[in-house]
């Protein structure tokens, strides 16, 4: 970015506009607050968590934490530009499950082909997204309330059509295996997926009207709507991206666990999700938010979960200390807003 | 409801020095004011004089910046409504608040209802409350404490808050109506005003806020004139005059404001044919190029709403659009924003802006599609785009980079031009442009206005302040109950001319409660929830 804003402009009556500096103090405000305050988190956890177990910082196990945030990463990444545009998808966990359970059972039906496992699963994603966004576009039902019932009703197929078992074994495939264990330039494959993932909604949000007009309507819609944008096809698109990478997530977790999951590994994926968009900056009224922040906010959680683990901390509390995490989370967002704190929370 | 003794010096509601800011804008300015009790005061004002910051810091709804509220000699500490409530000042809102699903009785005492132990609900001594203050009152003719909150009409809903000021622990001291008539017919202004003259003869001090003389002259004691967040001055009713008022309020020369050349051209670039909608009835207008033409008429006769149709927001029952010769059907604003319609809404920071991205992102919105390639918005032609209307209407920023909140509403409403401007359509709608936009800025959006007639923009404005449709368009339609009443040229238009056709025949005022002459089908969103 080398043009400067109003350097070259002739003097203006109003009075001078202030240099943009283009110095450390600009890169840090680009940076904003709330990321910075999660570096500051994220360093405290690893310092912490390196002083009381020192194979906590080796390569491997942060080889390990990387890894175990890839599933929940994939789904706080699309769950961002769901809270960005203003909705919720509650039902992301459920929608992983059902897309193991089709990703391998398509594949031992069709005699072990993996794409057509993985392809079955992501257009399993892409039409119950769809249907998500249907329901909330021309049924008029409130984002929470519609992925709710789908958060039920998904899970309660994936049950259905796996009598809840987990269905078939795909490590004899070696696409399977490479989503698994494979690594590129020493990182595994499936951290490089979440990585292109990010990076590509990363760019569609920043750089594109596509990613203007998401933040138009989670701003707001009403005048969203009056300059023009498609709100029914945006929401419906969002949620059918939705969908499509809790597919994904999905299709990993079965690479993972060497078999098609209805709910093992993928139930409270929802709540994580949520956790690290609200922790990563986004406001949960819509219209504010980004990757960077999610990202950041993943691997804090990531890096936290791994180190209680390490020290042997009741899983139990694990829970509870996620659900404080978000509503702390959410009350500093509230807390930072600066509005008035009369009548019930929007 | 005890009598003070008006002959105490100090008596009754007085505004002290009071000062108040929001962010830049400075909405009061030193303003003293004595409310006397057993008086009507009228406070009248142009719109954004100052006249609702006032009531709402002699409420307690906003805090001043400087100065203090006194009450009998007293200073308040107003921290709250409820504050204020407790001291005896009440207010009566414009647009009344009422629990829909529950009953009138329980609607007027929402917050101290009657109760029986373990928090029951004591409905016998609820009913015993409501029938003894309405026969109090004498509302218990016109007012059936049953009904449901949902099936008041406009004037039934302004009893209950009536009933909500009037009752309760303290006594009330002090009553403010806040343009009350705005949606009652004749009859019910009657029997408010009979109301307002109990309340007077017992010993209240009354606040009265209205744009409407008639009512004014009939019923105030004095008038107290707001200009520009001032006191314009404090006169007495039965010796002043309409001319001495208006001076007051405007005390300005408004012609300066609006030196403009008229430069309409003879194309045709909006034209409306019998358009029906669910709010507008039967419109037909032309605009040409180049021309302003001004909607006028009375808050609630259909000017946003025939605006919200011509921009596709709303769905056309009948009618035809036609934009340079050809029809046009509109499915939505995309379409509008295609065939070269935008529309500035009335309500900018709820329809237009978007107050916490920047400046550069609410100037360029629906501008994207030309500077993007693929689906890649070029920052640098974007950055240029907004910072040339940024300059162009005198934004008044640090820079494109700040985030709209952060500016005063006249900016605001220059960043909803930018956009459109940098759009460049055939037919600019505004709605109320200049509401709440300080002085400075109205001269200069009067310019930006005449500056794009010139350019051949056909201009469609709706304003409810009457100088400004006298001093702006080429020609004024005035609308009443969805309805055009009235074609005047600007030649042959004054501002009692144009009042006389808005409030022209005595067809049912526009009450939104009660229109159950327009059928409602099932899919229109009922107002006010009254299903």
């Amino acid at each position: 970015m080398t043009t400067a804003l109003s350097v070259d402009r002739e003097p203006d009556a109003t009075g001078d506009r202030p240099r943009p500096a283009a110095t450390a103090r600009t890169w840090l405000a680009r940076a904003g607050g709330q990321n910075l305050a999660l570096i500051g988190a994220m360093a405290l956890v690893l310092a912490l968590f390196g002083s009381l177990n020192p194979n906590y910082l080796s390569w491997d196990n942060i080889q390990v934490i990387a890894e175990a945030v890839t599933i929940s990463g994939l789904l706080a990444v699309v769950q961002t530009v769901v809270i960005i545009c203003g909705a919720l998808d509650i039902s992301v966990g459920s929608q992983a499950g059902l897309a193991s359970v089709t990703s391998a059972m398509v594949f031992t039906a069709t005699g072990s082909n993996s794409l057509l496992g993985i392809g079955a699963a992501i257009a399993v994603g892409a039409v119950i997204g769809t249907l998500n966004g249907a329901v909330i576009i021309y049924g008029r039902v409130n984002a929470t309330i519609a992925t709710l019932a789908g958060l039920a009703a998904y899970k309660g197929i994936a049950q259905l059509i796996s009598n809840g078992a987990a269905q078939g074994y795909v490590l004899n495939d070696s696409l399977f295996v490479f989503l698994s264990r494979g690594k590129i330039a020493g990182l595994p494959v499936m951290v490089w997926l979440l990585l292109l993932v990010a990076a590509a909604v990363h760019v569609l949000l920043k750089y594109t009207d596509i990613g203007r007009n998401i933040f138009a309507i989670g701003g707001n819609d009403t005048a969203a709507r009056l300059a023009g944008i498609n709100l029914n096809k945006y929401l419906i698109a969002v949620y059918a991206l939705s969908g499509m990478v809790a597919a994904a997530a999905g299709v990993l977790l079965t690479a993972r666990t060497g078999s098609g999951q209805p709910v093992s590994g993928s139930e409270g994926l929802e709540l994580q999700s949520i956790t690290a968009a609200a922790l990563g900056g986004c406001a949960l009224k819509g219209g504010r938010g980004g990757i960077g922040g999610t990202l950041l906010a993943v691997a804090l959680l990531g890096a936290l979960q791994n180190g209680l683990t390490v020290q042997g901390i009741n899983a139990f509390w694990q829970n509870v200390a996620q659900g404080a995490l978000l509503v702390t989370a959410v009350i500093i967002q509230q807390r930072r807003t600066g509005e008035r704190a009369v009548g019930l929370p929007a | 409801m005890t009598a003070p003794s008006a002959a105490a010096s100090g008596a009754g509601l007085t505004a002290e020095a009071i000062t108040k800011r929001f962010g830049p804008v400075q909405a009061l300015r030193d303003v003293t004011l004595h409310f006397p009790p057993g008086q009507v005061t009228a406070l009248m004002g142009e719109n954004g004089a100052g006249k609702s910051t006032l009531l709402r810091i002699l409420t307690g709804d906003h805090q001043p910046t400087e100065g203090r509220v006194l009450l009998d000699g007293q200073a308040l500490g107003l921290d709250s409504p409820i504050d204020a409530r407790r001291a005896g000042i009440r207010i009566i809102p414009q647009e009344p608040e009422i629990i829909p699903h529950v009953s009138v009785a329980e609607n007027v005492y929402a917050g101290s209802l009657p109760r029986r132990a373990g928090r029951r609900l004591d409905r016998a001594e609820l009913r015993r409350r409501i029938t003894a203050d309405l026969e109090r009152l004498g509302f218990d003719t016109v007012l059936d404490p049953d009904l449901l909150g949902s099936g008041l009409t406009a004037a039934q809903r302004q009893l209950v808050e009536i009933l909500r000021a009037l009752t309760g622990d303290t006594a009330a001291r002090a009553i403010a109506f806040d343009e009350p008539t705005s949606s009652l017919s004749d009859h019910e202004v009657d029997a408010l005003f009979a109301l307002i003259g109990r309340l007077r003869d017992a010993g209240i001090a009354v606040i009265y806020v209205s744009h409407r003389m008639k009512e004014i002259f009939r019923l105030a004691d004095r008038i107290a004139v707001l200009r520009d967040g001032t006191v314009a001055g404090t006169v007495d009713a039965r010796t002043t005059s309409e001319g001495e008022l208006v001076r007051l309020m405007v005390g300005r020369d408004l012609s300066a404001l609006f030196a403009r050349q008229h430069v309409a051209t003879d194309r045709v670039v909006l034209r409306v044919d019998n358009l029906t909608t669910h709010d507008v009835h039967d419109v037909s207008l032309e605009v040409r190029a180049g021309e302003v033409v001004a909607l006028a008429g009375l808050i609630g006769a259909g000017r946003s709403e025939l605006a919200l149709a011509l921009a596709g927001d709303t769905p056309v029952r009948s009618g035809t659009i036609r934009v340079d010769g050809s029809v046009v059907r509109l499915r939505g604003p995309r379409d509008a924003i295609r065939c070269g319609i935008g529309l500035a809404p009335e309500e900018r920071k709820a329809q237009a802006l978007f107050l916490q991205r920047t400046i550069r992102d609410n100037t360029s919105l629906v501008s994207l599609g030309r500077l993007r390639r693929w689906r890649f918005v070029n920052r640098t032609r974007e950055k240029a785009l907004a910072q040339e209307y940024a300059d162009r209407l005198r934004v008044r920023a640090p820079s494109i980079e700040a985030e709209v909140r952060t500016l005063s509403g006249g900016n605001q409403q220059k960043v909803v031009l930018a956009r459109w401007l940098a759009l460049g359509p055939a037919l600019l709608i505004l709605d109320e442009p200049t509401r709440g936009v300080d002085i400075g800025a109205k001269a200069e959006i009067y310019q930006i206005i005449a500056d794009l007639a010139r350019q051949g923009t056909a201009i469609l404005v709706i304003s409810s302040e009457l100088p400004e449709v006298l001093g702006l368009a080429d020609r004024i339609l005035v609308m009443q109950n969805g309805r055009i009443t009235g074609r005047l040229d600007q030649s042959e238009a004054t501002e009692e001319a144009i009042l006389a056709l808005a409030m022209a025949d005595d067809l049912t005022p526009d009450l939104p409660y009660e229109t159950a002459t327009a059928p409602r089908t099932g899919t229109d969103p009922a107002p006010g929830g009254t299903r």
